[in-house]
Formats: structure tokens, C-alpha cells, sequence
């Protein structure tokens, strides 16, 4: 691969939760416009790491971390305010989570968040964002009605479209698949290809064959340990640590 | 042997649930038997507008205009102070208090309800009555107001439990992705956990109001209960319920003075029928 840009660095990064150790001194770069992987068992700590990437840890009462994360260089804890660090990293969470509002008014919460009031450019978001996430054929008729109505399927590509309308630089994917049918599944990873000139994304995945699907770069978290980090062809196909290997061969996990 | 069992306990539950019902019925049948009678003497239209509520003069007039003014008067004042107080507690307890605090302010909320209604009244009128009559300069503190405040303090817990039980189930999961957007804490709760919540708050409300336009002693002691029609909230009124509970000791059975007051217990019964009712359809709504 070729060297580019580094995007998001992690360094020595530990977080409890009260006096569970979760994260046990990671360290990654993250570089532009890649998508990586991050493969491992359950309670391997691959959630929590994504949730550190925007601070949405911090509302768990007994956080603490030790450690740095910065983006595009700047500490996120120091630099960056928190509302400025979640407007340029987006998420798309495991469960499809529509606001309880309509179609129109879930894609245009965050830019209204963020100052966008014009009813005008707003319908211009939620057109481009919907298209991209391969939505828009299915519901430009029903824009009004309540996002709760859609299908699961449907319900994901719509908080995708709706984290595209924040327009972040990273977007996080917390096992967004998980509760999707294929085909669902497949128009999900076929946007995430399509967006790989414009945003760097973060894919956290219980299903190691989407992992060697979509991804540049791999990396196996294990109890809280990252064990290994490589292009994904690599991992998948000569994985330099043991555990890698069993759990990649289904011995665990 | 164990279906006996089973057969026994189905049946006292069924009955259990059946004797409540007929019971419910019969309250209905006896009040409609009662209140009707009256309109054997005096037309409906007088009855619900007439000006006058002088029971016992004669002739007698039974126009319970001024006493549904006064328990709308009371009512709505009670509302007003206790719908944004009540909701925008649920919303600390629920949302910004951190969990001890939440622990110590739930707990005093329940002890406000614990609180008998005439204790409260007895607080109203030794305490609140003379500081209105005194401060706002009138000749009397017993006034609609003076019922307003009381009946706010005891429409508050019903309020706060409830919206705050609305609140608290909201998905975790709405707050978070709201905030993934970028929006603020507040802007959060404001946009999406309170949109979310919407139909449980609606319930608080009138479940709250249900409360208010029932209660009668505490109202009784401190609205000064005269039978005139308020021109502000500042005039003693009278509601309702104060005049069927002051006067119904005093009539003579099956006298029209009698049916009337079973009348009057007609048309609570139809407001907090569609008080609750709107309460209701608007929780079946929220689990829908």
C-alpha cells in the first residue's frame, strides 16, 4: 500500500471501566481514506476503541482512560471540542437507530445541529445523502413518514445516510451489519467501497468475512490487546501471530 | 388435585376482577339514577349555565356555572405552575441528576405524594393563605390562586413519577446516536429523548390534571369557597367537588337540592372520564 496520510493515532491508549481493564495499550495510525478492520471475539475491546474514536465512552459514569488520541494531529481530549470531534467523526451503530422522527427530519438533525436551517440546502442534503446511501429510490416518496416504519435494512442505510449528512472525514461502523439480511448487508459494504475516496472508515465486524471483504487493514483485538495489525490479504492469508490463526480458522471466538 | 388448583385460583382471580368491574358499574348506574332525577325539575341548559347556585332559597337555583369556572379556574392555574415545574424536574431527575442525587430527589417526590390531601390544606391555610393576603394586599387570601399553588404541590409527584418513568425509557441508544451527530447534551434530550417520550409526558400531564380536578379538601380549605363567577384569580371560588363535599351532609335525601349535587357528580365524572381517557389513548399510543 501506498504511504499516506496518517489520519487518527492512537498512543498507549488504556480505558477502565470502573476496575475492568477494557483497553490495554493500543496503539494504531489510522491512514486516509483506508477502511480498517477490526476483527475479535466478544469483550475484545473492539467497540470500546471505536467509542474512545468520539468520546461516547465518556457518558459511561465510570470511564477513565490514560493516553492520546489525535486527529489530524490534535489531542481530542485537548484541541478539539467535542461537539467540533463528533461533527468529523461520524457512527453507525450495530442496532439501526432512527431518531423518532421522519425520514426528512433524521438526515437533517445533525446539519440543523451543526447551523444549516435553509429548508432548501437541507432537502439538497437529504437527496445527496440518501442516493449515496443507496436509499433514496425506496423512500423519496415517503420522506414524511416516521423513520420507524422503514425495515431494518432500510432503517441502517438511513442513519448511514444520516451520519454522511454531518459530512465527517471518518465515519465508525460498529458491527453495522449485524442485524441485517445479505442483500441489506451487501448494499451496506457496497456504499462503504464507494466512499473510500472521500472518508476514512473504521470497521468494527463480528463476520471476518466482511472484514476480508471491505478492508485495506486488519486488525485482531484479543481481551483488550491488539495482537496483530496488517493489509488484510496478509492476515487473512498467512497470520503472523498464533491466536490470529485460531481465531480466523474458527478455533475460538 | 392440582387442576382443582388451577381451577380454584383462575376462578377467585376472575372474580377478584369481575366484583371490581360491577362494582364500577353500579357506582355509574346509582350516580346516573341520582343526577338525572334532577332534570325532572330543572332543564339541562339552566343546570350547566344557569349564573345562580343558590340551593336553598326559594325558589332554589341550581346553575352550576360559577362552580365549573371555579374548578376550571383552579384547575388550570394548578396547571400552569405544575406542568413546567413537573416536567422540567423529570427531566433533571432523569436525565442530569447524578445517580445519588436522582436516589435522594425521587424518594422526597414519593413522600410529597404520601402527603393527606387536608394536611396540605391545613399547611395552605395557616401558612400560604395569610402570606397571599398579606403581600398581594387582599382582602382575603382565600383565593383561586392560594387553590392553584396548593393543588400545583399536590399535582407535582403524579407529574414527575410518571413523565420521569417516560423520560428513563427512552433508549439509551436515541441519546447516543443524536450525540454521535454532534448534537449537545441538551439539544439531544430537547430534539429526540423528549420527542421520544412525548406520549408518556402527555400522560404525566393528564394524570396530573385528573388529580387536580378531583381533589377536594385541600381546595375546600383554602379557595374561600364562595358561588360566584371569578373575574381573576385572585377571588375566592368555588369548585366542584368543594360544594358536593360541604353540602351534601346538610340535604335533605331525594330533595332536588339532592339530585343536584349528584348531577354535579355527573359532569366531574364526564371530565375526568375524558381527562383520563386522553391520558390513556396517549400511553396506548407510546407502546404502539
Amino acid at each position: 500500500m501506498v504511504e499516506k496520510g496518517n489520519k487518527l493515532n492512537a498512543r498507549s491508549l488504556n480505558i477502565w471501566f470502573g476496575t475492568i481493564y477494557a483497553l490495554k495499550k493500543i496503539t494504531i495510525d489510522i491512514l486516509e481514506n483506508e477502511i480498517l478492520s477490526i476483527i475479535g471475539p466478544a469483550n475484545s475491546g473492539k467497540s470500546t476503541f471505536l467509542r474512545a474514536l468520539n468520546r461516547l465512552n465518556d457518558l459511561n459514569s465510570d470511564f477513565h482512560f490514560e493516553g492520546n488520541i489525535f486527529l489530524d494531529g490534535k489531542d481530542i481530549y485537548r484541541d478539539i471540542s467535542i461537539g467540533e470531534l463528533r461533527k468529523k467523526i461520524g457512527m453507525v451503530f450495530a442496532l439501526p437507530v432512527p431518531l423518532p422522527l421522519s425520514v426528512f427530519e433524521n438526515i437533517a438533525y445533525g446539519p440543523r445541529r451543526h447551523g444549516i436551517q435553509d429548508q432548501g440546502r437541507l432537502s439538497e442534503i437529504v437527496e445527496r445523502t440518501l442516493t449515496a446511501a443507496y436509499l433514496w429510490d425506496e423512500v423519496k416518496d415517503r420522506l414524511h413518514t416516521s423513520a420507524i416504519k422503514l425495515s431494518g435494512g432500510q432503517q441502517q442505510r438511513l442513519c448511514l445516510a444520516r451520519t454522511l449528512a454531518v459530512e465527517p472525514d471518518i465515519i465508525l461502523y460498529d458491527e453495522p451489519c449485524s442485524s441485517l439480511d445479505p442483500i441489506s448487508t451487501a448494499k451496506i459494504e457496497e456504499a462503504m467501497l464507494r466512499f473510500k475516496h472521500k472518508y476514512t472508515q473504521i470497521l468494527v465486524t463480528n463476520n471476518t468475512k466482511q472484514a476480508a471483504r471491505v478492508s485495506d487493514r486488519t486488525a485482531f483485538f484479543l481481551m483488550g490487546e491488539l495482537v496483530e495489525l496488517d493489509l488484510t490479504e496478509n492476515m487473512f492469508t498467512c497470520p503472523a501471530r498464533k491466536e490470529t490463526n485460531d481465531y480466523l480458522s474458527g478455533r475460538f471466538g | 388435585m392440582k387442576h382443582f388448583k388451577e381451577f380454584l385460583i383462575e376462578k377467585v382471580i376472575w372474580f377478584c376482577g369481575v366484583t371490581s368491574i360491577v362494582i364500577v358499574v353500579l357506582i355509574f348506574i346509582f350516580l346516573l339514577k341520582e343526577g338525572l332525577s334532577l332534570f325532572k325539575h330543572v332543564n339541562l341548559v339552566d343546570f350547566l349555565f344557569g349564573r345562580k347556585w343558590y340551593p336553598i332559597s326559594d325558589p332554589p337555583h341550581f346553575g352550576i356555572f360559577p362552580l365549573v369556572l371555579g374548578s376550571l379556574t383552579v384547575t388550570l392555574g394548578a396547571t400552569v405552575i405544575a406542568v413546567p415545574l413537573g416536567i422540567a424536574s423529570a427531566i433533571y431527575i432523569a436525565e442530569i441528576a447524578s445517580p445519588r442525587i436522582k436516589e435522594i430527589l425521587k424518594s422526597g417526590i414519593e413522600m410529597i405524594a404520601a402527603i393527606p390531601s387536608v394536611v396540605i390544606g391545613f399547611i395552605g391555610m395557616t401558612t400560604l393563605v395569610p402570606f397571599i393576603k398579606h403581600y398581594l394586599n387582599l382582602p382575603t387570601g382565600l383565593t383561586a390562586f392560594s387553590g392553584a399553588l396548593m393543588l400545583a404541590f399536590m399535582a407535582m409527584p403524579t407529574i414527575v413519577s410518571i413523565a420521569e418513568d417516560a423520560i428513563t425509557a427512552v433508549p439509551h441508544k436515541y441519546k447516543e446516536a443524536a450525540l454521535a451527530l454532534g448534537a449537545t447534551r441538551w439539544q439531544a434530550i430537547w430534539r429526540v429523548v423528549l420527542r421520544a417520550a412525548s406520549s408518556g409526558i402527555v400522560a404525566a400531564i393528564m394524570l396530573g390534571i385528573g388529580r387536580v380536578i378531583g381533589e377536594t379538601m385541600a381546595v375546600m380549605m383554602v379557595t374561600g369557597n364562595a358561588a360566584h363567577i371569578p373575574e381573576s384569580l385572585f377571588e375566592p371560588v368555588r369548585t366542584m367537588t368543594a360544594t358536593i363535599a360541604a353540602e351534601m351532609g346538610e340535604t335533605v335525601q331525594h330533595s332536588e337540592h339532592y339530585f343536584a349535587l349528584f348531577a354535579i357528580g355527573i359532569v366531574l365524572f364526564i371530565i375526568t372520564f375524558i381527562i383520563n381517557l386522553i391520558a390513556d389513548l396517549s400511553i396506548h399510543r407510546h407502546r404502539e
